[in-house]
């Protein structure tokens, strides 16, 4: 008898090695990162239950914001995030494919790594301090010098239409973003072009191509897809951004053609109202709109990794 | 001609593309001018080490901000530190299934988590459950956002430690725990500590998740459970103000904090320099 | 790449060391000495600079005690005491029927009484254009959008308007100082009232949002041609010019702190554990009345579940109606007149901890 409890407590013994406890503690730790995700989700669409039972779909095309009345609807603020960021992605997506294509294709090796270094330097500085350089200095510029012009030349267009409040409108929200983005979608899209083959390239120059046309031949359209990711990427990460929108695009929750106008954003929404929502209404509306916001950025991260992914793994890669 | 005209195009966009990266250094460049030039006046050895005064009274300055900041950044690196670190050591060396590929994917996409909803977040799980704001919440909040991001690189930078020296370790007979302890943490050491310090300079900077949760103080800390001040939300605060004294206070600010990041990046890339020789 | 370690752990022990070197003081004092107690109050932007002035000088007359003031907005400082993540809330409007319905057991002590002024940005212009409530409705109705608009001309014969559009700026989080200006549109306004009506956030039908009274400051002084309503306090401290507003005998009055005395005074309060949901003294009658004036709350709970703090937080409110006023003037808040600072005794008298009194 002694000897099979000793064979047994061999057994759990060898069973509880050092391997197996190991690999379930780092396992578990893994674990916590699916329930962090389940925990965010879940909390965030509990409380907004009272808000979707009261409005239903309906809170995504109610433009009144109201909490005298207790009625509310989320499409400004929808509005104001996309059209912010869509106008952030027009101005950034030129620069950044001009920036990673340089960066990676026609750049003199030296300048490589310190001019890339100093792009990614703009992604280190936080959102406030660009939001307080924002309405100190950015807000004024655009007011004096960049919306009399478009007032002038482009003013047919209902976009460039109506006075623009010291220079906290849309367009300044455009602006600011645009900004921010720069940096991961031009790394991002650095990185993808950089795995396109050698082979592709020598090819293109062994026909005789210039630069140029060995980057539009032979490498931009295979990184194509991974170049859309990044640009995706840069759109989630305009959605998601809080502080220094805030502080430059007028905090309006009012729908408007012109970009001159003041807007507001999901993210800026919660900021400004959060902490004092009093029914218990309004919280729950507030939290639904964070919650859509995580969905949204939860769906477009996903987009753009999985295109992103594509590419890079089948190099080996890595992605930040 | 026609030889010429594609040269002539080919030396158009490498101007144009060159010319896109001097663009988008030019905020930049006008950010920090700006941030030092403002900044500076502001800042003295008071600004360091004292707390606020009320509005109209000259001097106080940013201290207990600046001691709150390393109190809920200590207290995420705590939280969110083993955490990432030993989650992304799974993912990397136990991670070849199904579950590993899951967990990875789904770290990279919160690592896109509005910083706002990670405030929310903090709200409702921290603040109203113990009934105040406090230090804590805010520490977790900013943990929501590190995790990811350390998980991330702890994994990308295990993967990079080469094949033939865990095979020689194992070979030796160490066992695979060990190895991966020992041998495989201690190879990919620089770039685990690069993810946490650069993770450590995000998050330092970060208001939106500190809004309502560590809330803010007008005094010293006095307790992980209590509201503090914290450097981004009161830079935020000064900002919004009307008060001339007060955006100077915010200017200070920010350049304390921009010092603080710099320091961590700037030493980041130092250290991968050294290592990989390059 | 030791070094490295010993760098890391560094700053993580610095972090935290950071923390525990600042509780030193308490656990090191003296057993007598009592420990530094913290009353966390929330609430509205416009008290802020009188509050933040008695949290400084109280803490030198008790050492023990800091008082912590975060100016988020009424709506907010209401909505932190209703969830009692804060000791005291603060706020310019008085609790509305369903949230004094929502919190059991609440006070309501007016601290101080102040003005909400029509401040704006005209280049060269100073203070002192005149303005009547139809006039400022339509303004922020959106009806009136050029600076010299024949409402506002007829108005300042004297004055030279420019040609511009006017920026119009509101508060964008819940704001006491907006339901005393909203109430007071709804009371001149008949087409304010049923379009917009009154409350601490209304749906803005034109202009700019800025966070607290401090947020709507900095939108007019860095913005010309703008209008916007703050308390008198911030106008004055940041220079910006404020108009003169008609008031219901037809007079046109300048926001001083006697014509805000004489709106309040002989105001109908009731007791201090009662509903304040009516208190409300815009457009007051008398020939010398500034007609947007309005008490400022501070909301703390009768029962106090903690005694120390209880005790403590009685005894601030107490210094604070009583000495605390001497601070209001200069400050250029009106100080409290004597039958208000008697209701406030016998409400302050109210808090106990399980049925004893506090002070």
């Amino acid at each position: 008898m002694d000897r099979a409890k000793l064979s047994f407590f061999r057994i759990i013994r060898s069973k509880l090695s050092g391997d197996f406890i190991f690999e379930a503690v780092v396992g578990f730790f893994a674990l916590c990162i699916l329930f962090l995700a389940f925990l965010l989700f879940r909390e965030l669409f509990i409380e907004s239950g009272l808000s979707r039972n009261s409005f239903g779909l309906g809170f995504l095309t109610t433009s009144t914001w109201n909490p005298v009345s207790e009625v509310f609807g989320a499409l400004p603020f929808i509005f104001g995030t996309l059209v912010s960021s869509f106008l952030a992605l027009l101005i950034a997506v030129p620069f950044s494919l001009g920036i990673a294509i340089f960066l990676s294709e026609l750049a003199p090796e030296k300048l490589r790594t310190p001019l890339s270094f100093i792009i990614e330097l703009l992604a280190a500085i936080p959102s406030v301090i660009i939001g307080l350089w924002g309405i100190f200095i950015l807000a004024p510029f655009i007011h004096d010098y960049l919306a009399p012009p478009l007032s002038t030349y482009l003013g047919f267009l209902p976009l460039f239409q109506g006075p623009m409040y010291g220079g906290l409108s849309m367009l300044t929200g455009g602006v600011i973003l645009a900004i921010m983005i720069v940096p991961i979608t031009s790394s991002v899209s650095r990185e993808v072009i950089m795995t396109v083959p050698t082979h592709q390239r020598e090819a293109a120059i062994a026909l005789g191509a210039t630069g140029w046309e060995t980057t539009r031949i032979a490498v931009l359209p295979f990184a194509r897809s991974g170049i859309f990711g990044a640009v995706i990427l840069g759109f989630g990460r305009a959605i998601g951004e809080t502080m220094a929108v805030t502080m430059v695009i007028g905090n309006s929750p009012r729908i408007s053609e012109s970009l001159f106008s003041p807007s507001y954003t999901m993210a800026s929404v919660i900021a400004n109202e959060f902490v004092e929502a009093t029914s218990k209404l309004y919280i729950s509306s507030l939290i639904e709109i964070g919650f859509l916001l995580l969905v949204i950025s939860f769906i477009i991260n996903i987009a753009a990794r999985i295109l992103v992914w594509k590419l890079l793994n089948v190099e080996g890669g890595g992605v930040t | 001609m026609k030889w010429n005209k594609r040269k002539i195009i080919d030396r158009v966009m490498s101007i144009l593309t060159a010319a896109c990266v001097v663009i988008a250094i030019i905020p930049l460049l006008s950010i920090l001018y700006t941030v030092i030039i403002n900044g500076i006046s502001a800042v003295n050895l008071d600004f360091l080490t004292q707390i606020p005064k009320p509005v109209g009274e000259a001097g106080g300055g940013l201290g207990n901000a600046i001691q709150g900041t390393f109190i809920v950044v200590g207290i995420a690196c705590l939280i969110g530190l083993p955490i990432g670190i030993l989650a992304g050591v799974y993912l990397s060396e136990y991670g070849q299934n199904r579950f590993g590929r899951t967990v990875s994917f789904v770290a990279d996409v919160l690592t896109g988590t509005p910083s706002i909803v990670a405030g929310m977040f903090g709200y409702t799980f921290i603040v109203l459950y113990f009934g105040s704001f406090s230090a804590l919440a805010g520490g977790v909040a900013l943990s929501v956002l590190m995790i990811p991001i350390v998980t991330r690189t702890t994994e990308e930078s295990l993967r990079l430690v080469p094949g033939s020296i865990k095979e020689a370790s194992l070979a030796l007979g160490i066992p695979k725990w060990k190895t991966t302890l020992y041998i495989v943490l201690g190879t990919a050491r620089s770039g685990i500590i690069t993810g946490v310090l650069l993770s450590i300079a995000r998050i330092s900077g970060e208001t939106a998740p500190l809004l309502f949760t560590s809330f803010g103080n007008m005094f010293w800390a006095n307790g992980l459970d209590k509201p503090i001040s914290t450097m981004p939300v009161q830079i935020y605060t000064y900002a919004i103000t009307p008060f001339p004294d007060w955006h100077a206070k915010a200017w200070g600010g920010a350049l304390i904090l921009i010092i603080l990041i710099l320091i961590l990046n700037i030493g980041v890339r130092f250290v991968t320099r050294r290592k990989y020789g390059m | 790449m030791n070094r490295l370690k010993i760098i890391l752990i560094l700053i993580l022990a610095g972090m935290l060391l950071t923390g525990c070197v600042s509780k030193q003081p308490v656990e090191v004092q003296p057993t007598k000495a009592p420990a530094t107690v913290t009353l966390n109050g929330a609430g509205a932007t416009f008290p802020y600079p009188l509050i933040s002035k008695w949290s400084s000088e109280y803490n030198k007359i008790k050492p023990n005690v800091q008082i912590n003031y975060q100016s988020v907005g009424s709506g907010a400082g209401i909505k932190q005491i209703t969830e009692r993540t804060v000791d005291f809330g603060a706020s310019d409007a008085p609790l509305t029927e369903q949230e004094f319905a929502n919190i059991s057991g609440i006070l309501q002590i007016p601290e101080s009484i102040g003005a909400v002024v029509i401040s704006y940005n005209l280049p060269g212009i100073k203070t002192g254009v005149k303005l009547s409530p139809d006039v400022v409705a339509d303004i922020f109705l959106g009806k009136i959008t050029k600076w010299n608009d024949p409402g506002i001309v007829s108005l300042n014969p004297d004055t030279q308007f420019p040609d511009k559009d006017i920026i119009v700026a509101h508060r964008s989080d819940g704001s006491g100082t907006t339901f005393v200006f909203s109430d007071y549109l709804s009371a001149v306004s008949p087409d304010w009232k049923s379009k917009v009506g009154k409350g601490k956030s209304v749906n803005w039908p034109v202009g700019l949002g800025g966070k607290g009274n401090e947020g709507v400051a900095g939108l007019l002084s860095q913005n010309p041609y703008s209008i916007g309503y703050i308390e008198l306090a911030y106008a004055k401290l940041q220079n910006i010019s404020y108009s003169y507003i008609r008031n219901k005998a037809g007079k046109f009055i300048e926001p001083t702190l006697e014509t805000t005395a004489n709106a309040a005074a002989g105001a109908a309060l009731p007791a201090g554990d009662a509903s304040w949901s009516k208190v409300s003294i815009v457009d007051a009658a008398g020939d010398n009345s500034y007609p947007i004036s309005s008490f400022t709350y501070l909301l703390v709970y009768k029962d106090q579940t903690d005694q120390t703090k209880g005790k403590l937080l009685a005894e601030f409110l107490w210094w604070a109606v009583h000495d605390g006023q001497k601070y209001s003037s200069d400050l250029l808040y009106v100080p409290l007149p004597k039958d208000v600072i008697s209701l406030n005794e016998k409400t302050i008298r109210l808090m106990n901890n399980n049925g004893q009194t506090l002070i």
